[in-house]
């Protein structure tokens, strides 16, 4: 039994991918995932999550570098990795003219150690509608079905890419709980969404892709620290920013003053609260509309686009 | 890690080509070109076949209309109706979600093709009954060569609508690239005209087509007037293309929509 197996599922060194065009959708990415972790690729439409996620899928061959999934490339070695990784595509390709019931059966017989095609189908809450066609159903009902395909197999490796656009708001907390639910029984996920909250809410770990290289990666919560935290409020009438303590001394790192309304960009968020707080009650001052927030993955998001576009 | 037994490759083909008959007889218009046009068109090239002297030829209305039909069946229930259906199932991206899966190339290509070449086998042999008993054509000679020509015919249709369907972008423009291989098969394979009453250049240039070695062994083994040299020129020609078709699609076919 190899142990890296266990450690590394999904392995990505130097990855790029050139369209025939000449366009470099990929350029020379590099991560890892362990079992049992979810992983979101996070980025805009163009950053190059889909172009990524199919050289792992194994439907295309990479122009440079090297993708290694449950310790095969996942190209060359197909017949080795697909029996063990579930697929589920940007967009669903089913024929429009089968009904639910029969684009299960078909897949199922397709696949090693299927599960029972009623159970797919009640993982993701489709069970009523096995005998309408593909073409009537709901796009969030296309998506399901494209999952339930995905979960057919019971795939060690789970590969989706936006699992939940086009789904409603209920749709895609279901969605979630499934997907968490499963990397509970030990399967590993891999993930693409422009959704910030499902990729904070959802993933282990994740990676920014901006036009097709890394511009981040960690834990949700190691991203957001690189970005500032936030702190704003309102002086009252009469108070002015002077009159608080030095901003170095809170640990400030920037600030903007819109009329009454005071922003203050932190990266030690406890010390400057405490310092402001501090001064606000020996004051006797009122903070109006206080807010402090550490940074949420939006704005490390937008930070890196930003970033990005002023070096550009 | 759990031993994980592969499907096996018959159940796989199973399931897909049940998939594909569904869709078959869902698809009216795929249906009326795959079962009524074999079965009608040979009656129209009749006149055409009354006029040609055939007897001198060592042929009879009832050998050339069942080879005419069973060219038909060729040409419009296998190769036109899956042209069709593999460019359907690439625009909806079916092809590129079945390539996710398990399943081979080869085995998405054949479990597609295989409705339309069964279809096409049974119209063979309800035609070819048809024609022995209705027309007296009589029972082949050679039958092996029969069975023979239908199979590499069969195969080489399908290996040709996969060819086919790499230089075709829609569903709509199918009839249209489906068409130069119809016409040049009915009217040089021995379709519509047989190759027997042609010039001899002529004829020998036909002879390399692709179906023509298909049409001369299924027309062969019913007269029972091939030679073991024109069987194995007939046989080689036909492994050629299929081996060209083959080797065309692994190069070049296309497995999700231009974007």
């Amino acid at each position: 039994m190899n142990t890296n197996e266990h450690e590394h599922v999904i392995e990505v060194t130097d990855l790029r991918r050139v369209y025939g065009g000449g366009f470099e959708a990929v350029r020379g990415i590099s991560f890892s995932v362990g079992r049992g972790e979810v992983f979101a690729l996070l980025g805009t439409n163009g950053a190059g999550k889909t172009s990524t996620v199919e050289l792992l899928e194994g439907l295309a061959r990479p122009a440079g570098g090297r993708v290694r999934v449950l310790g095969h490339d996942p190209y060359e070695e197909r017949a080795a990795v697909r029996p063990r990784t579930g697929v589920m595509l940007q967009e669903g390709g089913f024929p429009s003219e089968l009904t639910v019931a029969e684009t299960t059966r078909m897949w199922g017989g397709c696949v090693s150690g299927a599960r029972p095609e009623d159970e797919a189908l009640a993982l993701v809450g489709l069970t009523g509608r096995s005998g309408v066609r593909v073409k009537q159903l709901s796009g969030g009902e296309r998506r399901r079905l494209d999952l339930a395909l995905a979960l057919l197999g019971r795939p060690e490796v789970l590969f989706l890419d936006e699992p939940t656009t086009g789904l409603d708001a209920e749709g895609r907390r279901d969605t979630w709980e499934l997907v968490r639910a499963l990397r509970d029984g030990g399967t590993t996920v891999l993930l693409t969404t422009h959704y910030l909250e499902e990729a904070e809410g959802l993933a282990d770990r994740l990676a920014i892709l901006h036009e097709g290289s890394v511009a981040a990666t960690g834990t949700p919560l190691e991203v957001t620290a690189r970005q500032p935290s936030r702190i704003s409020f309102r002086l009252p009438e009469g108070y002015f920013l002077g009159d608080l303590p030095p901003l170095a001394e809170l640990g400030v790192c920037g600030h903007e003053v819109d009329g009454g309304l005071v922003r203050l960009r932190t990266r030690e968020l406890q010390r400057t609260a405490t310092g402001l707080l501090v001064w606000a009650e020996r004051a006797g001052v009122e903070l109006h509309g206080l807010d402090v927030r550490p940074a949420s993955l939006e704005e490390a998001f937008l930070g890196i686009a930003r970033e990005r576009a002023v070096a550009a | 890690m759990s031993a994980l037994v592969p499907a096996p490759t018959g159940r796989r083909l199973k399931a897909l080509a049940r998939a594909e008959l569904t869709l078959l007889g869902r698809n009216r218009g795929a249906l009326v070109t795959a079962l009524l046009v074999p079965l009608a068109l040979p009656f129209s090239v009749r006149p055409a076949v009354d006029r040609i002297d055939l007897e001198a030829q060592g042929l009879s209305i009832g050998t050339v209309m069942l080879t005419a039909a069973i060219g038909f069946s060729f040409l419009f229930a296998v190769y036109t109706s899956l042209v069709s259906a593999y460019v359907a199932r690439r625009e909806e991206l079916v092809l590129k979600r079945l390539r996710t899966g398990e399943l081979g190339d080869a085995e998405i290509l054949t479990g597609t093709a295989l409705p339309a070449v069964s279809v096409g086998f049974a119209q063979a042999l309800v035609l070819g009954v048809g024609c022995a008993v209705l027309l007296d054509a009589g029972a082949p000679r050679a039958a092996y060569l029969t069975v023979l020509g239908l199979v590499a015919g069969l195969v080489l249709c399908a290996a040709l609508a996969a060819v086919t369907a790499t230089l075709t972008r829609t569903v709509e423009s199918a009839q249209v690239t489906a068409l130069p291989l119809v016409l040049v098969s009915m009217v040089g394979s021995g379709i519509a005209v047989p190759t027997e009453v042609m010039p001899d250049t002529l004829a020998r240039v036909c002879e390399l087509l692709p179906l023509s070695p298909a049409i001369q062994l299924v027309r062969g083994g019913w007269t029972g007037q091939l030679s073991g040299y024109e069987v194995l020129v007939a046989v080689a020609t036909t492994v050629a293309w299929t081996g060209l078709a083959v080797f065309a699609v692994r190069r070049w076919f296309r497995w999700e929509p231009r974007r």
